[in-house]
């Protein structure tokens, strides 16, 4: 395949000599880790199960029934493959051309969806009977709550009470898929704390219960496992991109980041091409910016924390973002500068959703938004470039938000 | 109960440290062993608390040090490393208070706390910085076998006995490889679940307790989900003791104060010296 010849890279292009590109984005060692990032850091209660994970998905991801399956309800369930949209207009105003992966279009209104079946089916093959799930905008809870109506299994969502009351219409939406919403009550009362919650839940029910994890973190094999499950999102991305570029690539993928799933789907497939790839984190939860390596939730990674060790609570316009980790694998890209990863203040963010509104007709995720507010303060740089952008998901779930807002 | 329990342990000078010494002392003379777990920095009187109950029968005692997404832990640890936290609580002040205290403890100690707490001192000067505070021991849940080495290869060069925790859940395999890497004791898991004050002893605690004393000489103390008296003495008929944390937090939660702490620390002692073999 072509590629496009890059101009002189900006100071978001990767460093290309760092290491063979043909590294990027593949199986994690036998120790779950990328590079010195993941790993399994779980009580010793959970071993087992996360073990039963890893030889389960392996078998699963190299049988082609299951591969077919998957296929199947991506496609007829969740309308995939997704389309690419061209912005003429927004690529007019901003002097970019600008490509969105339309992850929007889904069922239930995400790419969570992709992850969430892949799991279910997973877990159905693993004969569990019931999902448990952590949610912080509510698009993973509400796509696992879909799974489990689907696939007739018990759930069950812990999602934290500041959360719950910015995004009641994702909790109703819950409620009436059959799921039992509970409320995480401690810490930060956001993401965070609802995996707290989920966990001490799953402890005491893995031999019946799969816990479904929303995003490309938690003890190995998840982040790789969810990557792989997010894929489809670059895969498909990768041709539609071939077919309106003359086989090349974009010079810049970008994505918004908070635990990373979404853009580790759209970077795994791009990770090998000469396109930059670029994660933007809200600019009070930059887990990447801040660069100081922790452990919580499973795994080693970059995490916001305090003098003592003790985890930062995250502050963003955006649920799907308030959270103060991110997913070993954007440690490690970032770590070998394969991919950089920039901040946007929720000003920013605000501004871009009114943006991408008003020149397309397409009201984005605050998620998503985070993309192209960096996009939107970049665009001299970016200038004559073309940047493929996730638009992870829609922004229907924001609006009663930002109408507080904007008025 | 067997008395293989006591056997005549070589390597007794050497080897062992001192958490391992005192337990494997208390079973040799036909005693079961009995450690709280209290949160450190939880109050003003924490320190005369931890003094306290050794007087009243602690073979050793577990010192929390608060974490802010303490996973392992029930609503009563949670609220205890909150208000700790709340409070000003570091690592550091409650290191530096036990190590003023040491000589009063006058029993092993062992901190529990989460691995990033570790981690982020780094694993060389947090091993160290546990050993001048005269601490023996410690206890750090989200290291499993598989993630341990490095911590506990540091620990082991500063002193401090790494206990490693054996769930319910883990393979026949599983346990000698625990067991051996261990040190001060062997933490079985009561139940499949969180800590926390329960009903009834879970089977799945004298269970796993007869699964750990197949495999290892090392003490084989059990906790989660043992909070009464009864229910400790209940798995001592296998077990070689009994780790209980979240009565005793509740305690102090409540304000007892080092007077009522100690009182409840000596009803489990009483409960356990009554099923001694």
């Amino acid at each position: 395949m072509t590629e496009t010849a890059g101009s002189a890279p900006g100071e978001f292009m990767g460093e290309p000599d760092m290491a063979p590109p043909g590294q990027f984005m593949g199986e994690p060692s036998a120790d779950g880790r990328f590079g010195e990032f993941g790993g399994m850091f779980v009580p010793e209660t959970l071993v087992p199960a996360c073990q039963e994970l890893d030889r389960a998905f392996r078998s699963a991801w190299g049988d082609p029934a299951f591969r077919g399956e998957l296929d199947r309800l991506l496609r007829d369930y969740a309308g995939r493959p997704s389309p690419m949209t061209e912005c003429p207009n927004l690529s007019e105003e901003l002097g970019v051309r600008i490509l969105l992966k339309r992850e929007d279009l889904n069922h239930t209104g995400s790419h969570k969806i992709n992850n969430v079946l892949g799991q279910a089916l997973l877990a159905q093959r693993m004969g569990k009977t019931s999902l448990v799930a952590e949610t912080g905008a509510g698009q993973h809870g509400v796509a696992t709550a879909t799974a489990a109506a689907l696939f007739g299994m018990d759930c069950v969502v812990y999602m934290g009470t500041v959360d719950i009351a910015r995004q009641e219409l994702n909790v109703f939406r819950m409620r009436l898929l059959g799921t039992e919403v509970r409320a995480a009550e401690t810490g930060s009362r956001t993401l965070k704390d609802a995996v707290n919650e989920t966990l001490r839940h799953w402890v005491a029910v893995a031999d019946t219960t799969h816990y479904c994890l929303g995003s490309v973190m938690g003890p190995h094999p998840y982040p790789w496992m969810v990557r792989e499950f997010q894929r489809v999102v670059g895969e498909e991305a990768r041709r539609q991109c071939a077919e309106i570029l003359d086989g090349g690539v974009p010079d810049v993928v970008t994505a918004a980041v908070g635990g990373g799933s979404n853009a580790a789907g759209i970077f795994a497939g791009f990770a090998n091409t000469s396109a930059a790839l670029v994660g933007v984190e809200p600019a009070g939860g930059a887990a990447v910016g801040r660069a100081v390596p922790g452990i919580v939730h499973g795994s080693r990674s970059f995490l916001m924390q305090d003098e003592w060790g003790q985890v930062l609570e995250a502050e963003s316009i955006s649920a799907g973002l308030d959270y103060p980790g991110v997913g070993p694998e954007h440690s490690y890209l970032a770590a070998t500068g394969r991919a950089t990863y920039e901040q946007v203040t929720d000003a920013e963010v605000v501004e871009a959703f009114s943006l991408l509104s008003r020149t397309e007709g397409i009201i984005p995720a605050l998620e998503c938004a985070h993309a192209l507010a960096w996009v939107s303060r970049a665009r001299a740089e970016l200038a004559g470039r073309t940047v493929l952008l996730n638009l992870s998901g829609r922004g229907d779930k924001d609006v009663d938000q930002m109408m507080g807002i904007l008025g | 109960m067997t008395a293989a329990n006591g056997t005549t342990a070589p390597g007794e000078a050497g080897g062992w440290g001192r958490l391992e010494t005192a337990l494997r002392g208390r079973r040799r003379a036909g005693g079961k062993c009995f450690v709280p777990y209290l949160t450190g920095g939880l109050g003003d009187d924490w320190l005369e608390t931890i003094c306290a109950v050794a007087v009243a029968g602690a073979d050793a005692i577990e010192i929390g040090v608060p974490f802010s997404d303490p996973v392992m832990d029930g609503t009563t640890i949670q609220q205890a490393n909150d208000r700790a936290l709340s409070e000003g609580a570091t690592p550091q002040s409650i290191l530096a208070a036990v190590r003023g205290a040491a000589a009063d403890i006058g029993v092993p100690t062992a901190v529990m706390t989460y691995a990033n707490i570790a981690h982020h001192m780094g694993y060389e000067r947090f091993a160290s910085s546990l050993a001048d505070a005269g601490v023996s021991g410690c206890i750090l849940p989200d290291l499993p076998l598989e993630e341990v080495g490095e911590w506990a290869d540091c620990a082991d060069a500063a002193g401090v006995e790494t206990v490693l925790l054996a769930a319910p859940t883990a393979p026949d395999e599983r346990l000698p490889r625990i067991c051996a890497r261990s040190r001060g004791f062997v933490y079985g898991v009561g139940l499949a679940g969180i800590t926390g004050v329960r009903a009834e002893l879970a089977a799945s605690a004298v269970r796993t307790a007869a699964r750990l004393k197949a495999v290892t000489d090392r003490p084989v103390l059990v906790g989660v989900g043992v909070g009464t008296p009864a229910q400790a003495a209940e798995v001592c008929e296998v077990a070689d003791g009994a780790v209980v944390g979240s009565a005793i937090v509740t305690r102090m939660l409540e304000g007892a104060g080092p007077e009522g702490v100690a009182a409840l620390v000596a009803e489990f002692r009483a409960a356990l010296d009554a099923a001694r073999h």
